[in-house]
């Protein structure tokens, strides 16, 4: 009898509830990593950043030596591509072999995939690196736009809206949503934001709504088409008073997150903003942003939300994804990912839960010239209810999208 | 054999019609889901994507033919039509996200003609806030969609050429005293426009239909109704499915809509070419303003294709490179080098799904041409119609269709998208060669079966090596198409085969100029080598043939 038969054995085993808790869970993950172990699995990613695409690579080698499993990376322009061929899967009848075995994953794309049944799990707390995660101090890695994860998608990094400015050109940035409204009044054409329903552009409409509103804790329930209108109107006064200041007279929007940083990069704006706090410092180091480039954070603190992976329910190699997404949230994968000249995303572990080595990893990291270090990138806000972003774009695009 | 050859164009259809009818449930059966109408017609924007779609593509079929003819008319022949053609035909194969990337970073407010003039012309020591790209009223997407097309027509145009005897209609009509123009306009461009009509109504039906020009280069409050299409098939809850092929369905019903426009269109003007035609005008003064707009026309297309691509290609081993810099601040290999590789194996898949799509295509649209020409057959309206569809349904809202097909039968992997690939390979196959088959002097196969060579041997030693520049053009435009496809390969191939289109556009979703230099640059030569070979192969074969080899 090989290892690998045991193994399996000793799952089936009746004996297995007997064990306590701890001694299971090694037992059980030592039968995950072993049938693991020759399996390939396809990792559906976002492929749209080159330094994204060498990490992967770079966990897909470690993962093949130290575990024999094969990673490749499928780069997707879009997230609603991969949860759509799960979905057509699942219509379709193809319960297993089904083409994705992992995806990267967060918010509404999540709640899809969670609310049609397309996900395998809960399989999280079972993972060895899982107790090394920071609940308490990341409540994001647990819930994802309001909803629970349960178990159903791993966390491997975080992130935190920043505001990105060309230091050479401008002194001291706008730090409230009040201020950004008179600088881009007093500065007109210098700032846009992604067409909404980009997922960076309502973002910001929502940071909007943060700076402005009476009472924010509502963005976590649920959007009330009844009272929708009479919160928002603060936004909508905002979006009403900057409208013709904006870029292009507001009468063009960039497409996405990369299209704004370009327009920096062009210099045709002054002030941008990136969920990756170390997006700045990392496209500087690789030549494409010039130094000068500065990042800060807003009075009050930004929105912050976590990236996750999650398996869906007809992967052939589910195991062999798991073994991924525990790697994923290994100290020396969390740290390299941080480093500003290779991700610049920062951890979603708890450095007080590491040891001694571990923590060293993270403590020699540059931050590169343009991330804020952890204690002056201020507290991250919770993610409004995955209602808000629906509704949101759907105001905005009523409003502003026919161009009138 | 001959009861298989018979067979064969029943065959093919039936090929098509499978998945043609799998593509089209899968638009219009969502579509008629309730709400899905009422959602689409709640968006504000409809009215304007609407009218969007309908000017860009007419107004720009329309510059892209006139064009295309006034550079047949009045420069063939010159030095200035070789330099063209040289320089055209590998344009050709650019992808279209590519040449749309390429134009915007020509003509944008920071792009280089901008930096150029920057600032010791402007006074811009930053870029100026004008809205030149994404003008509301797609000028930018309408002259984009207008330097990708005329290539295309071009080359259709060529490959016709042989079959019309333009050269002896031109000098009967001219030693008549008709002006250059004219004497095309009243001999050539009647058995030339036939031949012509179905390219350009892919042409229209395209233009119509791209997500990817309309994206980089067309308005963006509201998108034209492609655009806006694809918005909501990606978006993230999946919610807006229904509204994404409700705009489907309309969108095909504007495709439709904007053929028989441009069907009576072809009818007026007919009827305006005879009339002048009949009043025996012979117009030579219209050839010297026709040469220079022919003139005007193609040099704009050349210049701006190869000045965009000149600076993707700049960009690709460019470092810092900041407004109004004209030029990058520091050079690099380092995209290039982080490219390198992946590019074995993704070249490698690339190569043989577009190697087998256009020759399966190319053997089936012989086939079935040849049964037509030995027994008479002409193909019926419907089956017209089948080949067309997949050209003129959003690809957005029929993948997904071909998709659920595809798993049904359980097929997966290079099998299936190779088949996939073959659905959009075939029509565009089979348009290029059956107008300059169609049209070849039947008194060839005559000949040879007076001299006692049976079908097989007068198809092979004879009618073959006459088509053998529109049988390697047809080849060549089914391996571009190939080499473009994007969302076919993802969704049929699960994600597994990655080739240079799926690499470039999901590295395009991030913007990295740089990075798509390369890829741009990468997804050219494949089909721009091919081209050469369709261009070349002829020339070199039949150099001692006067009337071939041109």
């Amino acid at each position: 009898m090989d290892r690998r038969t045991f193994s399996r054995l000793m799952l089936a085993s009746a004996a297995l509830p007997a064990l306590p808790r701890a001694a299971r869970a090694v037992v059980e993950w030592d039968g995950i990593t072993d049938i693991a172990r020759g399996q390939t699995v396809w990792w559906h990613a976002w492929g749209g950043d080159p330094k994204i695409n060498d990490f992967i690579t770079w966990v897909g080698e470690l993962a093949l030596e130290r575990y024999g499993v094969t990673l490749n990376q499928v780069k997707i322009a879009s997230t609603a591509d991969s949860v759509a061929a799960v979905l057509a899967e699942r219509d379709a009848g193809k319960t297993t072999g089904g083409s994705v075995d992992l995806i990267w994953i967060n918010g509404e794309n999540f709640a899809a995939m969670k609310r049609e049944g397309l996900l395998y799990g809960p399989f999280v707390e079972n993972l060895p690196n899982w107790p090394l995660v920071d609940m308490a101090g990341k409540p994001a890695v647990m819930t994802d736009f309001t909803l629970p994860t349960e178990g159903y998608e791993s966390p491997w990094a975080m992130a935190q809206l920043v505001f990105e400015y060309d230091s050479a050109r401008l002194t001291d940035p706008p730090r409230t949503i009040e201020e950004l409204k008179d600088w881009i009044l007093a500065n007109p054409g210098r700032f846009t934001f992604p067409k909404p329903p980009d997922y960076l552009g309502v973002t910001f409409l929502k940071q909007v709504l943060y700076g402005t509103m009476p009472d924010p804790s509502v963005l976590q329930r649920p959007a009330n088409p009844a009272t929708f209108r009479r919160r928002v109107a603060p936004l909508r006064d905002f979006l009403a008073t900057v409208r013709d200041a904006l870029w292009r007279e507001g009468r063009a929007y960039p497409e996405n997150e990369a299209a704004l940083g370009q327009l920096l990069a062009d210099g045709e704006i002054d002030i941008s903003f990136a969920f990756n706090p170390g997006r700045a410092s990392a496209e500087i180091a690789a030549g494409t942003l010039p130094d000068t480039i500065r990042t800060y954070t807003l009075k009050g603190g930004t929105i912050g939300n976590a990236s996750f992976v999650a398996i869906p329910f007809n992967s052939g190699a589910k195991e062999g994804a798991q073994v991924i997404a525990n790697l994923l949230l290994s100290p020396e994968v969390q740290a390299r990912a941080q480093d500003a000249t290779v991700l610049g995303f920062q951890t979603v572990l708890n450095l007080a839960a590491l040891t001694e080595e571990d923590r060293a990893r993270f403590a020699m990291l540059d931050l590169g010239l343009a991330t804020l270090p952890p204690d002056k990138i201020g507290p991250a806000l919770l993610e409004p209810h995955a209602s808000w972003a629906t509704a949101l774009a759907d105001d905005w695009t009523a409003l502003y999208g026919s161009g009138d | 054999m001959t009861r298989l050859l018979r067979a064969v164009p029943g065959l093919t259809l039936a090929l098509m019609a499978v998945p043609v009818a799998a593509g089209l449930a899968a638009t219009l059966g969502p579509a008629l889901a309730p709400g899905a109408l009422s959602a689409l017609l709640a968006w504000p924007g409809l009215p304007r994507a609407v009218m969007l779609s309908l000017t860009t593509g007419l107004a720009s079929t329309t510059l892209a033919l006139a064009i295309t003819l006034l550079i047949l008319a009045t420069l063939r022949g010159t030095r200035a039509f070789a330099a063209l053609l040289r320089l055209l035909s590998p344009l050709l194969s650019v992808p279209h996200a590519a040449a749309a990337l390429g134009l915007a970073f020509l003509i944008a407010p920071s792009g280089w003609i901008a930096r150029a003039l920057s600032p010791w012309a402007t006074g811009w020591s930053q870029a100026p806030d004008l809205l030149i790209l994404n003008d509301p009223a797609g000028l930018s997407l309408t002259l984009g969609l207008v330097a990708k097309e005329v290539p295309f027509l071009l080359l259709m145009a060529l490959a016709a050429w042989p079959q019309i005897a333009a050269p002896s209609r031109l000098t009967l009509a001219q030693t008549l005293g008709y002006g250059q123009t004219a004497a095309f306009a009243f001999t050539v461009l009647p058995p030339l426009y036939r031949q012509l009509r179905l390219p350009v109504y892919a042409v229209l039906a395209y233009a119509m239909t791209s997500v990817e020009m309309g994206m980089i280069l067309g308005p963006n409050l509201p998108p034209p109704l492609s655009v806006q299409v694809a918005g909501w098939m990606t978006e993230a809850s999946l919610a807006q499915r229904g509204t994404a092929a409700a705009g489907a369905a309309l969108q095909l019903v504007l495709v439709l809509a904007a053929l028989a426009l441009w069907r009576g269109a072809e009818i007026a003007a007919r009827h305006g070419l005879t009339g002048m035609a009949t009043a025996g005008l012979r117009l030579p003064g219209l050839d010297a303003p026709a040469r220079l707009l022919a003139l005007a026309g193609g040099a704009a297309v050349t210049a701006g294709l190869i000045a965009g691509l000149a600076g993707l290609a700049l960009w690709s081993v460019a470092g810092l490179w900041r407004f109004p810099a004209a030029l990058p601040e520091s050079l690099s290999l380092a995209t290039w080098a982080r490219a390198a590789p992946t590019l074995g194996p993704i070249t490698g898949n690339t190569l043989g799904l577009a190697l087998g799509s256009a020759g399966l295509a190319l053997i089936l649209a012989i086939a079935c041409l040849e049964a037509e020409h030995r027994f008479r057959l002409r193909p019926s309206a419907p089956a017209l119609w089948l080949l067309w569809l997949p050209l003129i349904v959003p690809q957005i809202t029929f993948l997904p269709g071909l998709h659920r097909l595809a798993l049904e039968l359980g097929a997966g992997g290079f099998a299936a998208t190779l088949a996939g690939h073959l659905v959009f390979v075939l029509p565009y196959v089979f348009l290029s060669l059956a107008p300059a088959w169609r049209a070849l002097d039947p008194r060839f196969a005559t000949l040879a079966a007076s001299l006692g060579a049976s079908p097989g041997r007068s198809l092979w030693a004879i009618r073959l090596p006459l088509l053998l520049r529109p049988l390697l053009t047809a080849f060549a435009v089914g391996f571009a198409v190939s080499v473009g496809q994007y969302l076919a390969t993802l969704l049929l191939s699960g994600g597994r085969i990655a080739t240079l289109t799926t690499e470039a556009v999901s590295l395009s979703s991030g913007g990295n100029r740089r990075l798509i230099g390369v890829y741009a640059l990468l997804q050219m030569a494949l089909p721009a080598l091919v081209f050469a070979l369709a261009l070349l192969g002829p020339a070199l074969l039949y150099r001692n043939r006067r009337g071939m080899a041109a």
